[in-house]
């Protein structure tokens, strides 16, 4: 088989431990990366400012798209039964909205449930495969393992300069992501 | 007001503390002369100036209590200010002696004559009668008044010295604290508030009951916070980070509290019968229409919208705004439930109201601050206060 030029997808520097990993990560921010994540093997306090995390909007949207199936069930119980079917049940008004609250409590949770999974799941920009995984030392991520990786996508990723940059930070086993896929 | 921080005391009380005894004293004239002039009025405006400042202290009890089983750590920071709320409890086992004596007026299950030509009543009297009704409050304030005193006892040695087995000593009996907490004050909200009609009933007034004395007591803990920063004390302690768990737990309960209101009326709404109807009939005849629209509106729908927000719960002075709006629709929620059963047809504003809540209030709050001024502010040896201290918010 003949040997194929392999693509270097990003780089991969261990860190010693969850302080120096939020050190590390702090200076990536101020370096200006935007194509880089840490990887540890539980969630760190302070890593969202270190990396220079914006606050999610998750919470609008779910507020939102709360609201907005409130609104429309409300809609739907009052057509349907003071519209569409007109029905007295137990002597009560055909539009009886506290016999709504429930269904319309009920929708508001339901649709929040729903926006929160699938709309972090938009927000995360998430994938099937990461370069991370072609190291093999990466394994480590899900035991005592604390990593930054950089993408190659990154507009200030150079080969060299960030290999050397992550090492200054205190990085060791910094490795290209390399895979022939 | 004077705090060292070397040591988180308050190294000089000042002598502003005893002013509240003056203004005690200033209510405790004009309701004794209430008293005089018009019983039922003063016994009725007493009940709900006592259940409102009650609530505060029963509030403390359980959070103090669900404090030690959680093991939780940012909440170490207002431990000894929820734990001296909790301590005013011994006051009240005082203060509830006017409401025993005031039973014949209040209470009309405990007229014979109106029993005995009642088709209901006279089967209720093996519980509602007087001396099992005095047995059962004296009761509920032997628990509280006894939890209250161990829990707090144990906290102040550890501010001597810490030792694992006070620390689980706190633990242990905070569980079984629980469980008797919550018989007790279901009972308690059956007896002192549900028996003034003693026709009518609901399972879950307990929990209503509940919901709000804990919602108080988050409320009364904020504008507590406010009082600390005026004087500052802990200033430099308390983060935002703080005002936002508090902040949290006061929204959470005010949803948990109407809910619980709302459970209530739902049921008793869609099965429509006249023996539980009647209690929300009373309360949307005349002016009581206006007084029954404003608990939902002010006092859930407006701080919903405006607590669900994350600025609102890190903002001292946003957070304080809703904790005396909540703590204001706490008093007009009990009123709600209590006077309709004495004006009945329309709402009828007393003086006496206001001066059995001045001076109770008064007496609570210089109870309050006497005790809290004589310890530290904070418990100094527990090995969480740090990490209380330096807590930040995911």
């Amino acid at each position: 088989m003949e040997a194929t030029e392999r693509t270097t997808y990003g780089i991969l520097a261990q860190f010693d431990g969850p302080d120096k990993l939020i050190e590390a990560a702090a200076k990536m921010r101020d370096k200006g990366f935007k194509q880089w994540d840490v990887h540890s093997p539980y969630p760190i306090h302070g890593m969202d400012g270190a990396m220079g995390e914006e606050r999610s909007r998750l919470g609008l949207m779910v507020a939102a798209m709360a609201l907005l199936g409130g609104l429309g069930i409300l809609y739907f119980t009052y057509w349907t039964s003071a519209v569409d079917y007109r029905f007295i049940i137990s002597g009560k008004p055909y539009f009886s909205y506290i016999a709504y609250i429930p269904i319309f409590f009920a929708v508001c949770v339901l649709l929040s449930a729903f926006t929160a999974v699938f709309g972090m799941l938009g927000l995360v920009n998430s994938k099937f495969h990461h370069p991370v995984f072609y190291s093999d030392n990466f394994a480590k991520v899900t035991d005592d393992g604390f990593f930054v990786s950089v993408l190659a996508e990154d507009p200030s990723f150079d080969k060299v300069q960030t290999k050397t940059f992550l090492e200054e930070i205190g990085g060791t086993n910094v490795e290209y992501l390399e895979g022939d896929d | 007001m004077q705090f060292d921080r070397s040591t988180y005391r308050i190294s000089d009380a000042g002598t502003g503390i005893r002013n509240w005894l003056l203004i005690a004293g200033v209510g405790l004239i004009a309701s004794a002369a209430g008293a005089f002039v018009d019983p039922k009025q003063f016994f009725f405006s007493y009940l709900t100036a006592f259940a409102f400042w009650c609530t505060l202290a029963l509030g403390g009890l359980i959070f103090v209590i669900l404090h030690h089983l959680f093991g939780s750590t940012w909440s170490v920071v207002i431990r000894r200010m929820s734990e001296t709320t909790m301590r005013t409890m011994p006051l009240f086992a005082v203060l509830v002696i006017p409401i025993l004596i005031g039973i014949p007026w209040l209470y009309h299950w405990a007229d014979p004559s109106y029993v005995a030509g009642d088709y209901a009543l006279p089967k209720k009297a093996g519980y509602l009668n007087v001396p099992f009704f005095v047995i059962r409050t004296v009761f509920y304030f032997a628990v509280w008044v006894t939890l209250s005193i161990l829990l707090y006892r144990a906290s102040l040695k550890q501010d001597e010295s810490y030792t694992r087995e006070n620390a689980k000593y706190m633990r242990t009996l905070s569980a079984p604290a629980a469980i008797l907490y919550a018989v007790t004050i279901t009972l308690a909200s059956f007896d002192w508030l549900m028996s003034l009609d003693a026709h009518w009933f609901s399972t879950i007034y307990g929990l209503w009951f509940f919901s709000g004395a804990v919602t108080a007591f988050f409320a009364y803990t904020t504008t507590n916070v406010v009082f600390l920063f005026r004087h500052n004390i802990l200033k430099e302690d308390l983060t935002p980070e703080h005002f936002h768990d508090i902040g949290k737990l006061l929204f959470a309960f005010m949803i948990f509290w109407a809910y619980m209101a709302l459970s209530q009326f739902l049921l008793i709404w869609y099965a429509n019968f006249p023996k539980e109807t009647v209690f929300y009939l009373a309360r949307w005849s005349g002016s009581w229409r206006a007084l029954t629209l404003s608990i939902p509106i002010i006092g859930f729908a407006v701080p919903f919208v405006i607590l669900i927000m994350r600025i609102t719960k890190r903002n001292l002075n946003l957070l304080a705004g809703m904790a005396w709006l909540l703590l204001g629709m706490h008093y007009v929620d009990l009123y709600w439930n209590i006077m309709p059963n004495l004006h009945t047809e329309t709402v009828v504003v007393s003086w006496m109201d206001v001066a059995t809540m001045l001076f109770i209030g008064a007496l609570f709050r210089w109870y309050y601050l006497r005790l809290f001024t004589q310890h530290a502010v904070v418990p100094v040896n527990d090995p969480k206060l740090g990490a209380s201290f330096s807590f930040v918010n995911q």
